[in-house]
C-alpha cells in the first residue's frame, strides 16, 4: 500500500491543475452567462439570405 | 368601422410578438411556408428584416414571442446620433487599439436566448463590428467596434430595427462589487466542493482502516493530506462565514453564522490537534462537507438576488441625455446636467424638455400626461412655464431654464419617492427572527452537554458537543425560506412577474387588499371609440369613414381609435389640405367639403355655430366631427378596459382581497369603470399625494396593501405599499419603485402569483416544521453521544437537502411547460419542425 505516498501526491497536483483551470475560466468569463451557451450551441449556423423561410 | 363590435371573427395571435390581431387589418407575411398573421406594420417591418437577413431560424429557436416593436420606446435615428457625439462619448466609451471602440450596452426586450442569438448575428454582419456579446441574465451586452468603419448610432439603430432597444450604459460601482461578489463565490465554491471530495475519499480509506486495521504511518499520511486539502477550504471557502460571523458579534448579535463558525472552526483546530499529536479524532471531511453544501445554498440564493438587481438598475439607469442649448444662436448639444438656470435651450418636435423654464419663443404643444394623466397636449406660449420630462408636440419652442438637475419637479417627485420607500415597514425575514432565539440556544447547550460529557473525557466531550453543534445546526432553518422564496421567484419570472425585491412573497400571501391604478392599468391606457352618435341625417358609418380617413394624417393617441380605412377604392385620393392640429385635431377637405374632427368648440368654429347644444351625458373623452354646417356626428372615446380586468378583480376577491381603485382621473369615469369591475371601493380626483395618504390610511387600520401602478403619479404611492406591482409598460421611474414588474401585459398573472405565494407560505411551513423536527429529534441523540460529527454533518446535510428539494417543487409548478430542460424542448421542437 506504500503506492499512496506517490499516488496521492499525485492527485493533489492534479487537483491543484483543475482548480487552477476553474480560476483561469471564472476570471474570462465563461461562467458570466450559463443560459444563452447551453442553447444557443443548437442554433445552426446562417442561412442563405434568399428572403427564405426558417 | 363606427362600433367596436366590428366583425367578430376569432382573434388571431401575431406571429412575431403573439399580441391579438386587431380586427379590420391583413398584415401578412410568408414564415416558414405559411401565411402568417400580424398585429401591425412595425412586427410585419421586423419580420421582413429578420428574413431578408437569413436569420428566420429565429422563429424555430425562441421560446417566446418577441416584444412589440411598437412598444418599445421610440427612438428616432436623429436621437441615436447624439450617442456618435465625442462629448457624450467620453462619458461611457472606451477607446482600445488604434480605432476601436468599446461601449457597455443596456438592453430592452430580450425574452430568450434566440433573441440573443438574433441580434448578435445581426450586429456581428455589420462592418465595422469586431465584437458583441449579450448576457441574457444580466441584460448587457458589450459591444466593440472600430470607429470610422462604423458609427455608434448606426449599431444602435441596427438593434432598433429588429425591435429591440439597446442604450449606453454606464455600469455603476455596485454592479461591479456584484460582479466580482459572483465570480469570488464561485471560485470559493470550486474550492469547497473539490476539497471536499478530495476528503471524503480519504475519509473512506480512513473509516475502512479504522475497521479492518491500517498501518500507523498510512494512517497519518492520509490525515495530514487531508489537513492539507481542508486548510484551503477553511482559509479561502469558509472565510464568509467567519467574517459574517465575527461581524455579528462585534454589533453583539448572535446571528445564524455564528454556530456554523465556531462548528467548523471547533471541528478544524480539533482535528489538526489530533493530526499532529497522532491521536484522537479527525472531522476533516465533516467540515468539507459542511463547507460545500453551506456554500451551495448561498450561492445559489446569491444568484437569483443578482440577476433581479441587475434588471431593475438596466430599467431605472437612463442613458445620458442630451439637450441643445443656444449660445449666440449658435446650437450647442450638451448633456443635460450639465444645464444651469439661465440658459437658452432649444426643444424640437417630439423632444423631452430637459429642465423647468419658461418658453422664450414659440407656440407649441406640450404633452404633461406623465405628471397630470391628461391625455390632451396643453398650448405653450412664451411665458408660460413647461416641466422638464414633458413632451414637446409639433412645434419647436425655445425655452429659458429655471431650474435644472436636482430643483425641478421630475427629481423632487423621485425624492417624494424615495422617502416613502425608507418608510417602508420593515419585514424582517423570519430566518433572522427564528435564528435570534435559536442560536444562543444551540450555543449554551453545546455548552452544557460538553460539560455533562465531560467526566467521561474532553476527548469523547468534544466530539459530542460537535455533534450537537452540527446536528442543531440551524442550517435547514436557514434554508428552509429563503430556498422556498428564491424558488418561488423564479416560478413567478416564468409566470410573467419579475420580482426584485426580498418581501414580495411574504407581502403577497399577506395581502389584504390590492389597490389598482385605473389608467394604464386597468386599462390599456389606449382609446377605443364607445359609442358614435349621428347629429344629422348622415349615416353613423359614413361618419365613421370620414374620421378614419381624417384621423389616419394624425398621430395623436386617440386617432388610433378609428379604423384606418381600408386600402380605398380611389375615394381618399378626394382628400386633401390635411393639417393636424395639434391639441385641436384634424381639418381637411374631402370632395370639396372642409370637415374638422377633434375638440367640439374648435370644431364649430367651423361653421360659426356655438358649441352644440347636445352634450354628451358621460365623461369620456368626447370628440366632434363637422363640416361648414355644423356638427356632424359625436364620438365618445373611452380609455379600454383590459379583457382580463374583470375576471382578475373577481379572482381577487374570491381569494379574500379587498379589491380597490385609485384614479387621478374624474369621478364619473371612476365609478363607471369601477361598476364594470365589480368594485366597491374607487376614488376618483385623486393626486399623488391623496393616493400616498389613502393607502397610508390602509396601513394604519393594519392592511396589507398590494398597489398596482404604471405611471409617475404612482411612483410615491408605490413606493410605500407593501408590495408594488409595475406594469412592464409603464415609466421607468414607476418601475424602479416598484418591488415586482409585470412582464407580461396580462394582469391575470396577480392571481397566479397570489397562488403561488400562498402555496410558497405552505412549503415554507412545511420546511419549517421538517427542520424543527428534525432537530428536536436528532437533538438528544446526540446529546446522548449516540452520533459522530460525521453522521450528524450529514444529517444535517440530507435534512437541508430535503428542505431545498420541497422548494425546489415550487418553481416547478408551472402547468403544461416544458420546464428546465428547455434544451431537450428545443431539440424536440427542431425535430418537429425541420429546418427548411
Amino acid at each position: 500500500m506504500n503506492i499512496i505516498f506517490v499516488l496521492i501526491p499525485l492527485a493533489l497536483l492534479l487537483v491543484a491543475v483543475a482548480i487552477g483551470a476553474f480560476f483561469w475560466a471564472v476570471r474570462n468569463g465563461q461562467f458570466d452567462d450559463l443560459d444563452v451557451p447551453a442553447s444557443s450551441i443548437l442554433f445552426d449556423d446562417d442561412e442563405p439570405p434568399a428572403g427564405g423561410s426558417g | 368601422m363606427a362600433t367596436d363590435s366590428g366583425d367578430s371573427r376569432a382573434v388571431a395571435a401575431c406571429f412575431h410578438c403573439g399580441l391579438p390581431v386587431p380586427s379590420g387589418t391583413s398584415f401578412r407575411l410568408e414564415i416558414g411556408g405559411a401565411l402568417r398573421p400580424m398585429c401591425c406594420p412595425g412586427c410585419v417591418a421586423v419580420a421582413e428584416l429578420i428574413l431578408g437577413s437569413g436569420l428566420g431560424a429565429y422563429y424555430r429557436y425562441r421560446e417566446q414571442p418577441a416584444t412589440n416593436p411598437e412598444r418599445a420606446p421610440f427612438v428616432g435615428v436623429d436621437e441615436l446620433r447624439r450617442y456618435d457625439l465625442p462629448a457624450l462619448q467620453r462619458t461611457f466609451v472606451q477607446t482600445g487599439d488604434g480605432a476601436v471602440r468599446h461601449a457597455t450596452l443596456a438592453m430592452k426586450g430580450l425574452r430568450c436566448a434566440a433573441c440573443v442569438w438574433l441580434i448578435e448575428r445581426h450586429l456581428r454582419r455589420q462592418p465595422g463590428v469586431t465584437e458583441i456579446v449579450i448576457n441574457l441574465g444580466s441584460e448587457r451586452a458589450q459591444l466593440s467596434w472600430r470607429e470610422g468603419e462604423t458609427h455608434l448610432s448606426t449599431l444602435l439603430g441596427e438593434v432598433a430595427r429588429l425591435g429591440y432597444g439597446a442604450y449606453p450604459y454606464r455600469p455603476d460601482w455596485q454592479e461591479t462589487a456584484r460582479h466580482e461578489e459572483f465570480r469570488a463565490a464561485l471560485r470559493r465554491l470550486a474550492v469547497a466542493g473539490i476539497g471536499a471530495m478530495q476528503v471524503m475519499m480519504y475519509a473512506v480509506g480512513l473509516y475502512a482502516g479504522a475497521v479492518q486495521g491500517m498501518a500507523q504511518s498510512h494512517r497519518d499520511f492520509l490525515r495530514v493530506v487531508s489537513a492539507l486539502v481542508t486548510t484551503p477550504v477553511i482559509v479561502y471557502a469558509a472565510r464568509p462565514f467567519f467574517v459574517s460571523a465575527w461581524r455579528d458579534l462585534r454589533n453583539r448579535r448572535v446571528g445564524m453564522d455564528v454556530p456554523v463558525a465556531l462548528a467548523i472552526a471547533s471541528a478544524y483546530a480539533a482535528s489538526l490537534g489530533a493530526t499532529a499529536l497522532r491521536m484522537g479524532e479527525v472531522y476533516f471531511d465533516s467540515a468539507c462537507m459542511f463547507v460545500f453544501l453551506l456554500s451551495l445554498g448561498r450561492f445559489l440564493e446569491m444568484r437569483a438576488r443578482h440577476r433581479a438587481a441587475d434588471r431593475v438598475e438596466g430599467a431605472l439607469r437612463r442613458a445620458p441625455e442630451t439637450a441643445t442649448r443656444l449660445v449666440e444662436d449658435r446650437h450647442e448639444m450638451v448633456a443635460v446636467h450639465e444645464l444651469v438656470a439661465g440658459d437658452r435651450v432649444l426643444v424640437k418636435p417630439g423632444e423631452t424638455v430637459p429642465a423647468d423654464g419658461r418658453v422664450a419663443d414659440g407656440i407649441g404643444w406640450v404633452n404633461e400626461s406623465m405628471l397630470t394623466g391628461e391625455h390632451w397636449p396643453r398650448r405653450k406660449a412664451p411665458g408660460d412655464a413647461v416641466v422638464g420630462g414633458t413632451q414637446n408636440g409639433e412645434s419647436p419652442l425655445t425655452i429659458v431654464v429655471d431650474r435644472a438637475g436636482s430643483e425641478t419637479v421630475l427629481a423632487g417627485i423621485v425624492r417624494l419617492v424615495d422617502r416613502a420607500s425608507v418608510d417602508k415597514p420593515p419585514i424582517a425575514r423570519l430566518a433572522d427572527r427564528v435564528a435570534q432565539v435559536f442560536v444562543p440556544g444551540v450555543l449554551i447547550l453545546a455548552a452544557l452537554v460538553a460539560l455533562a460529557w465531560w467526566p467521561s473525557g474532553p476527548d469523547r466531550a468534544f466530539w459530542v458537543a460537535l455533534s450537537v453543534l452540527v446536528v442543531t445546526c440551524p442550517c435547514a432553518l436557514s434554508l428552509a425560506t429563503p430556498a422556498a422564496l428564491t424558488a418561488a421567484t423564479g416560478g413567478l419570472l416564468r409566470r410573467g412577474l419579475l420580482v426584485t425585491r426580498g418581501h414580495v412573497i411574504e407581502g403577497l400571501f399577506r395581502a389584504t387588499h390590492v389597490v389598482f391604478d385605473k389608467t394604464g392599468t386597468l386599462t390599456r391606457g389606449r382609446f377605443r371609440l364607445v359609442r358614435a352618435r349621428a347629429l344629422r341625417e348622415v349615416s353613423v358609418d359614413e361618419c365613421g369613414r370620414i374620421a378614419g380617413l381624417l384621423e389616419s394624417h394624425s398621430e395623436h393617441p386617440i386617432a388610433r381609435a378609428f379604423d384606418a380605412p381600408a386600402a380605398d377604392g380611389g375615394r381618399s385620393g378626394h382628400l386633401r389640405d390635411v393639417v393636424a392640429e395639434a391639441g385641436c385635431g384634424v381639418a381637411g377637405i374631402l370632395d370639396g367639403r372642409h370637415y374638422r374632427i377633434g375638440r367640439p368648440t374648435w370644431v364649430a368654429e367651423l361653421c360659426g355655430t356655438a358649441q352644440p347644444t347636445e352634450t354628451p351625458d358621460s365623461d369620456a373623452v368626447s370628440i366632434l366631427l363637422g363640416d361648414e354646417d355644423g356638427p356632424l356626428c359625436s364620438f365618445e372615446l373611452d380609455d379600454a378596459v383590459r379583457a382580463e380586468a374583470a375576471r382578475t378583480v373577481r379572482a381577487l376577491q374570491d381569494r379574500g382581497l379587498a379589491v380597490e381603485m385609485v384614479s387621478g382621473d374624474n369621478a364619473a369615469a371612476v365609478r363607471r369603470i369601477a361598476e364594470r369591475l365589480g368594485l366597491r371601493t374607487a376614488m376618483a380626483a385623486a393626486t399623488p399625494d391623496d393616493k400616498l395618504r389613502h393607502v397610508q390610511a390602509l396601513q394604519a387600520s393594519g392592511a396589507v396593501v398590494v398597489m398596482v401602478g404604471d405611471g409617475i403619479n404612482d411612483a410615491p404611492v408605490l413606493g410605500t405599499a407593501q408590495v408594488a406591482v409595475a406594469m412592464g409598460g409603464g415609466t421607468d421611474l414607476a418601475m424602479s419603485r416598484s418591488d415586482a414588474v409585470l412582464l407580461k401585459e396580462d394582469l391575470s398573472v396577480l392571481v397566479d402569483a397570489v397562488d403561488l405565494a400562498r402555496k410558497t407560505r405552505r412549503v415554507m411551513l412545511e420546511n419549517l416544521l421538517w427542520a424543527v423536527g428534525y432537530n428536536v429529534l436528532a437533538l438528544p441523540l446526540a446529546a446522548g453521544g449516540f452520533v459522530t460529527p460525521y453522521w450528524a454533518a450529514l444529517g444535517m446535510s440530507v435534512s437541508s437537502l430535503i428542505v431545498v428539494l420541497n422548494a425546489v417543487r415550487l418553481g416547478a409548478m408551472v402547468e403544461g411547460r416544458p420546464m428546465a430542460g428547455s434544451a431537450l424542448g428545443k431539440l424536440g421542437a427542431m425535430a418537429v419542425e425541420p429546418p427548411a
